[in-house]
């Protein structure tokens, strides 16, 4: 599997990444590469394999629907590039 | 005292021949000397450091320490630690001063241990050499013209150079293994699910798994003892007693069946490192051990295989870096999207960038099931293999990496050379089985790693079989040379 420029600028896009121009025939070339690595497995039969999610196949552990946490927000906010009267600020999004 | 043991260093606190301040103020001073040359250290924290330390020393008057009370360590920085900066190695994280601690830093501050401060790293654990660090690469401290191997290179080195008794590091396709080996360290990365996650800045979550870096398996054994347990607070963590991983240590190995994978002694494995593993296996058989030659036929699909799920994990894992709620944010952002976009571009460095679009990709319409079921189920096979022949052995052994540390540079251009260098380390994590490296001699002055794999939950027979050989070996208090 070979990408173009266009797949790895979708790729970018998808994954909300800016990538600079004159990066992008690096990154052609670097995801080609794995890409063509990742694709030995396309030569093994594993038509009867179940997939395996976890290593400990293990089911996920419930508990008791209790709070357990105290609220910590101004000390979380503390960390955010912008806030305002506790809300996270961004780019205006509505007109 | 920089070539004291953990053990050492808790009797000599014990007995009041040194204090926790003060050994706590030897290995800072020692950092403040030597820590520039192998770049080992993003933070070190001084006076925390001696904090702790004095507390240390009044549990120890009290006559209410443990084993570990008083002694320093240094954690790898993808750990959170309360009021102190968290980086995991990127610019992403610069700024970002952690406001809990993981379970893993509070379990080994609740035990007195002392933290001297926190390890470079690759960024967000990516990469085998540590070069991908925003803080810059960490030096072999065997050879600066060298790489100490990744991801936790800063901790392997650390110990290595003498600038810490014992750290902690994390190995989600190697990376506890391979930078012990390069750095003639013993590294033990333990069964998924043993040590928690809590804390520890996500990578691939269904392979990240946290463990001891140290000097000696002894050493290991008494820092895992610490670290084990299950933790409520990770959705993964195994509710399983922990055993006294000390109390074993001196079983004897007559009988013991080593199983000898004939893929990890093949043509890719370099003959000089080869030679010392042989040697180290000789060296097994005279302590009564029997080697049995065995098959995981699968292991050559590891890598690739590794190379979808990591990725795809890492993918998901890494979207909550949006320069919105903590972490890097891009100046004048034009609207949400350029927000977005121009924050995780600029705040990420390649290989993270590179990671996170393989990911993207293989989780993208129309590729999932090409990609990321058939690696998960090639993961399947990989875990059949280990399956199968722990049905006839009691432990498997090779090498760690297939040569000793590359020099500086030499795999930054192609990611994929780069990824090879695990070859020997990733099936353990697909399976989620218990591996250590131990130091087993050396090539032309660089050190060779040992690699040791158990079944699941056997930490306790890794460590007896490792401290066994340290035990009729000096390898594993072999120095670098001061420059």
């Amino acid at each position: 599997m070979s990408l173009e420029k266009d797949d790895v600028e979708k790729i970018a896009h998808l994954a909300r990444l800016s990538i600079d121009d004159a990066d992008v025939p690096g990154y052609v070339e670097n995801l080609s590469n794995i890409l063509r690595l990742v694709e030995q497995m396309a030569g093994v039969d594993t038509d009867d394999v179940v997939p395996m999610a976890h290593p400990i196949e293990a089911s996920q552990r419930l508990r008791e629907d209790e709070v357990t946490e105290v609220d910590q927000r101004e000390r979380f906010q503390r960390l955010a590039p912008a806030v305002e009267n506790g809300l996270y600020l961004v780019p205006k999004v509505i007109e | 005292m920089f070539e004291k043991t953990l053990s050492e260093l808790s009797q000599a606190l014990h007995a009041k021949k040194i204090s926790s301040v003060e050994l706590t103020q030897a290995y800072l001073d020692r950092i403040e000397r030597l820590g520039e040359q192998s770049n080992s250290f993003i933070t070190v924290t001084v006076e925390q450091a001696l904090v702790q330390a004095r507390a240390a020393d009044q549990r120890i008057a009290a006559g209410e320490a443990g084993p570990l009370t008083g002694i320093p360590l240094a954690h790898k920085d993808i750990f959170c630690t309360d009021g102190v900066r968290t980086s995991c190695a990127s610019r992403m994280l610069d700024n970002f001063i952690a406001p809990y601690d993981a379970t893993v830093v509070e379990r080994l501050a609740a035990a007195g241990m002392v933290m001297l401060g926190k390890t470079n790293m690759d960024e967000f654990a990516m990469g085998s050499s540590n070069e991908t660090s925003y803080y810059g690469p960490v030096r072999n401290p065997w050879d600066p013209e060298r790489v100490p191997g990744g991801s936790s290179g800063g901790s392997a080195a650390a110990v290595a150079a003498r600038l810490t008794p014992a750290a902690t590091g994390t190995d989600t396709g190697g990376s506890i293994r391979q930078p012990a080996a390069l750095c003639g360290i013993t590294g033990l990365k333990p069964t998924y699910g043993r040590v928690s996650r809590y804390g520890m800045i996500a990578f691939a979550s269904s392979l990240d798994q946290a463990g001891p870096m140290t000097r000696s398996a002894e050493d290991a054994a008494l820092l895992l003892q610490a670290m084990a347990g299950f933790d409520p607070r990770d959705s993964t963590s195994i509710d399983r007693p922990v055993p006294d991983y000390r109390a074993s240590l001196e079983h004897s190995l007559a009988g013991l069946k080593i199983g000898l994978p004939r893929e990890y002694f093949d043509q890719g494995l370099d003959a000089a490192t080869a030679a010392v593993i042989e040697a180290a296996l000789d060296q097994y058989r005279r302590l009564g051990a029997e080697t049995v030659d065995i098959s995981l036929p699968n292991s050559g699909l590891s890598v690739p295989a590794y190379y979808v799920i990591a990725p795809s994990e890492c993918s998901s894992n890494l979207s909550r870096y949006d320069g919105v709620r903590f972490g890097y944010r891009c100046e004048a952002p034009r609207d949400l999207e350029d927000l977005y976009k121009r924050s995780r571009g600029e705040g990420f460095g390649a290989e993270v960038k590179r990671r996170i679009m393989v990911g993207t990709y293989a989780l993208s319409a129309g590729y999932y099931d090409a990609y990321y079921i058939k690696a998960q189920k090639i993961r399947q096979l990989i875990s059949a293999d280990f399956r199968r022949a722990f049905e006839q052995v009691d432990v498997i052994m090779g090498p760690a990496t297939p040569s000793t540390a590359f020099r500086l540079g030499e795999k930054t251009d192609d990611p994929v050379s780069m990824y090879l260098s695990d070859i020997y380390t990733i099936a353990v994590n697909l399976a989620g089985l218990p591996g250590m490296s131990i130091p087993a001699g050396f090539v032309d002055g660089l050190p060779v790693g040992l690699q040791l794999i158990g079944g699941y939950f056997q930490e306790a027979r890794l460590l007896n079989v490792a401290h066994q050989y340290q035990q009729v070996t000096d390898w594993h208090r072999r120095a670098p040379g001061e420059a």
